[in-house]
């Protein structure tokens, strides 16, 4: 799940993409191109959100009555940006989509800044907590609530997320990395010189705004009180830089966290201090596909509450609270086994199509442009 | 017990209807036409004939925009299930998010990534490997609505898992079983004949258009003599698997079947309407208000259907509320009351297990645990207050089961005449037959949107056949908020279905494509 939750926040860069189409070009052709080359990627995106939802249905489907059932709006307002994305590329340019092209390209950046925004304040409540009650029983009636097992207690159902400040900075920091990862990915992709002085440009702008952001939000974090659970007695109760402690328990974790981030500050560097260098995206990539997924171990692992609530410890999710059974999880280990064979096939879909960098010509001669 | 409040429910109950209704009335299209496109490309590979190829990639310019929007319309419907059914999501999503899970890995990134090859790999990739792209997408596409019909089966005919006190919910114990449950299979079948259906009615329509306006007429033959085939094969096999269909029903979910025929009063060797008009002076299941204005019966036909024995009994739905009569297995039905007074012991039974256990009362616990599998095939009885509770809308289920045949029976007509025309090859003379392609179009989108209404009223109140209904399976959440997105959804699906649609009707006003040449 956590390798899972890194590749999406990876592949946000579609998103990342969407949200500087208007400030990245100048001319119509320019925004073609970058329209076209973000088009092409991003039913992977999509792909791995709908992945992302099935997987945590499958393994932790607590989670998944809780928090989407509970952060109502959060949610609802992050599938609405979606569905926009999802019509936007093959409406925008085709004769009788009534709306023109330029309400396509603002779904688009909607899509661009709030789905990327929303996924990072909510990723964040799993270290800054959520207010909720749980409880089993309820579903024989034990509780004085009704059946349902999880009930929200903020009326303003996932809307309150968004009045904390340290989830806030999450929000950014991921919207500023979407579009940081965005900017790598035009210099490595386009061949357009305009656009790719332009992106390396992108790259500082929106790397250094990602780097204050998550420097804050992770040390913030670390310094924090976090969400502990009792071994013994499965008591959840509030530890002291719980979340420095988990890593200094996992070195393992630790040390692949730190190369993470040290080569997705490579990629930004080398792209905006070497003229020829066009790999950032490689090694940016990589390294928030690696960060990412550890951030998730930590908010999980070395009995920590992943999905804290601030309104009932004891309501807390762990992992053994709310994953799926033992069973249902060896059925989808083996499922997982065929994961290598699905991204053998995308890694054969992504070169046989990338040969050679996208230009204004291929889009004509291609046969389908968006 | 305090459920929660019927118009929250019945919000969401609408919410899923609407984003069901609106995807299904893409994603049939997209894998009918997916089929046919496959074929046609695969003809232009065998022969050569660059006029396959450019009817291909007219079909493929049509099916990518349906594509999207069958694709964002389906990401609601997952998440859905968190954010309006969170109950449901706990008491079984060990089983029922598994099958969801794979469709994403397995079904959905085959789909997403096999199109950006069909779409851009016309000069990318080797004829071979782009016509076997086309192919991989329509698998994808086919094996995604396996795994989610997977999924609805088991809603229906709940299998391959026990429940589990501890966790206080339904645990998989075999997932073969979930996997291959036979209702399942039959479902996919049937789902998967009608998504053909709709691409073969849309393809023989759009092509009877161009043959009235005579343009591209050579295309347009060409695009009728496979998707008449298809279509013909589809409905053919629609027949079959619903047949299929109505034998599961019978068996696991006798109350559809009865709401799908309106019949009130079992009897043996039970005719099947073939066509009637319901009583709407009839308001309570047991009054002696005879529910049919009036009714044509084939005789015996529904005992045969449902039973594969022309004389075996069909439980109406009074009988099924009441009980009384003889099961299938020898044992007399149980009224309502006995089945609701058993559901509400196993409920008890799991609270009193609770307590017990947090007690450290292992033998008590036991004891309730006993009692609670006793009784746990009528746990969802315990929510429901009285014996109507257990009706569906029978007015809804009943014509939309009619129409639906009806529409079938129609179109198996209606594709032999084409085929017949194609063969004597006058088809692009008979004007006739022309009109009535094009307006048959909506009777393919109608039929595959009934089969859903039949699938889904007809086997309310329940999300999980006798083991959670509608009531207890909800979020909380205010009817105010779901009322909101529920009008947020809807203006943002119509709005993107008018776009969706005069899109269509430009690209198919535009025609195919016959300038672009073959580098590959």
């Amino acid at each position: 799940m956590s390798l899972l939750g890194g590749l999406l926040v990876f592949l946000l860069f579609v998103q990342g993409g969407q949200s500087m189409i208007n400030s990245l070009s100048r001319k119509e052709d320019e925004k073609k191109l970058l329209v076209n080359a973000l088009g092409r990627k991003w039913e992977f995106t999509f792909t791995t959100l709908v992945t992302f939802g099935g997987a945590f249905f499958a393994s932790f489907p607590l989670f998944y009555s809780t928090s989407f059932g509970g952060a109502y709006w959060a949610w609802m307002i992050l599938l609405f940006c979606f569905v926009l994305q999802a019509v936007s590329y093959e409406f925008q340019s085709k004769p009788g989509n009534i709306y023109g092209a330029n309400v396509y390209r603002a779904f688009l950046f909607i899509n661009g800044v709030l789905g990327t925004f929303i996924l990072g304040v909510l990723v964040a409540s799993f270290f800054t907590g959520s207010e909720f009650t749980m409880g089993k029983g309820n579903i024989a009636g034990l509780g004085t609530v009704g059946p349902v097992i999880s009930q929200w207690q903020n009326p303003l159902h996932g809307l309150e997320l968004f009045a904390n400040l340290r989830n806030l900075t999450l929000g950014f920091a991921v919207l500023f990395l979407a579009r940081t990862l965005a900017s790598l990915f035009f210099v490595n992709r386009l061949s357009h010189e305009v656009l790719e002085k332009r992106s390396r440009k992108f790259v500082l702008y929106n790397g250094a705004p990602f780097v204050v952001f998550f420097l804050v939000f992770l040390i913030w974090t670390l310094l924090a009180e976090g969400y502990a659970v009792d071994p013994g007695t499965k008591e959840i109760y509030l530890e002291k830089m719980k979340y420095l402690h988990n890593f200094i328990e996992m070195p393992l974790v630790m040390i692949l966290f730190l190369l993470g981030v040290v080569a997705v500050l490579y990629g930004i560097f080398l792209t905006v201090f070497s003229e020829r260098f066009k790999n950032g995206i490689w090694f940016s990539g990589a390294g928030t596909v690696v960060t990412v997924t550890m951030l998730f171990l930590v908010a999980g692992y070395n009995n920590t509450a992943f999905y804290p609530s601030s309104a009932d410890l004891q309501s807390s999710l762990t992992l053994q609270n709310s994953s799926s059974s033992e069973f249902t999880l060896s059925a989808m280990a083996i499922v997982s086994l065929f994961v290598p064979v699905v991204i053998a096939y995308i890694f054969y879909a992504w070169r046989a199509l990338e040969k050679k960098r996208l230009s204004l010509d291929d889009l004509s001669s291609d046969g389908h442009t968006y | 017990m305090d459920l929660l409040s019927a118009s929250a429910v019945n919000w969401s109950r609408a919410q899923f209807a609407l984003t069901a209704g609106y995807h299904w009335l893409f994603v049939p299209l997209t894998i009918g036409l997916g089929l046919i496109m496959a074929i046609m490309e695969t003809l232009y590979v065998k022969t050569g004939d660059e006029k396959w190829k450019f009817a291909t990639k007219f079909w493929q310019k049509i099916f990518g925009i349906n594509f999207a929007i069958g694709v964002a319309t389906g990401l609601i419907l997952e998440f859905q299930f968190g954010t309006n059914w969170s109950n449901y999501s706990w008491f079984v999503g060990d089983i029922f998010g598994a099958p969801l899970a794979i469709e994403g890995i397995f079904a959905f990134f085959m789909e997403a990534t096999f199109i950006s090859i069909m779409f851009f790999g016309w000069n990318r990739v080797s004829k071979k490997m782009h016509l076997a792209s086309t192919w991989l997408v329509f698998v994808g596409a086919s094996l995604s609505a396996f795994w989610i019909l997977v999924a609805n089966a088991w809603m229906q005919y709940p299998v391959g898992m026990e429940f589990n006190p501890e966790s206080v919910r339904n645990e998989m114990n075999d997932f073969w079983a979930v996997a291959f449950s036979p209702v399942a299979y039959n479902k996919f079948l049937h789902t998967t004949f009608s998504c053909w259906a709709v691409g073969a009615a849309f393809a023989t329509g759009v092509s009877g258009w161009y043959l009235l306006k005579n343009r591209h007429t050579d295309f347009a033959i060409k695009s009728i003599k496979i998707s008449a085939m298809v279509g013909l094969v589809a409905f053919v096999m629609l027949a079959v698997t619903g047949d299929g269909s109505a034998y599961h029903v019978a068996q696991k979910q006798p109350m559809k079947l009865a709401a799908m025929e309106g019949l009130y009063e079992g009897k043996e060797g039970a005719g099947l309407v073939a066509i009637g008009m319901l009583n709407p002076a009839k308001t309570v299941y047991n009054d002696d208000v005879d529910p049919y204005i009036f009714k044509i019966e084939l005789p015996k036909l529904l005992s045969l259907l449902g039973y594969r024995n022309i004389n075996a009994f069909v439980p109406g739905i009074a009988d099924i509320v009441d009980g009384g009569y003889t099961l299938q297995d020898g044992t007399t039905a149980l009224p309502f009351e006995e089945r609701q007074a058993r559901g509400r012991r196993a409920i008890q039974a799991l609270a009193d297990y609770q307590t017990a256990r947090e007690e450290g009362r292992d033998t008590d616990a036991a004891n309730h645990e006993t009692i609670l599998r006793e009784n746990y095939a009528h746990f969802g009885y315990g929510y429901l207050e009285n014996g109507e509770d257990l009706i569906p809308n029978v007015p809804l289920t009943f014509y939309s089961f009619h129409l639906m045949v009806m529409i079938g029976m129609y179109y198996i007509l209606f594709f032999m005449i084409i085929l017949y025309f194609i063969y004597k090859k006058s088809m692009n003379t008979t004007r006739w037959l022309q009109y009535v392609a094009l307006w048959s179009i909506p009777l393919a989108y109608l039929a595959g949107q009934l089969g859903w209404v039949v699938a889904e009223v007809g086997r309310q109140p329940w999300t999980i056949q006798d083991i959670l209904p509608v009531q207890a399976a909800a979020s909380a959440i205010s009817a105010g908020n779901v009322k909101t997105t529920f009008f947020m959804f809807a203006v943002l699906f119509t709005g993107l279905l008018i776009a969706e649609v005069t899109i269509m009707v430009k690209q198919i006003k535009k025609g195919p494509d016959t300038t672009t040449t073959d580098e590959a």
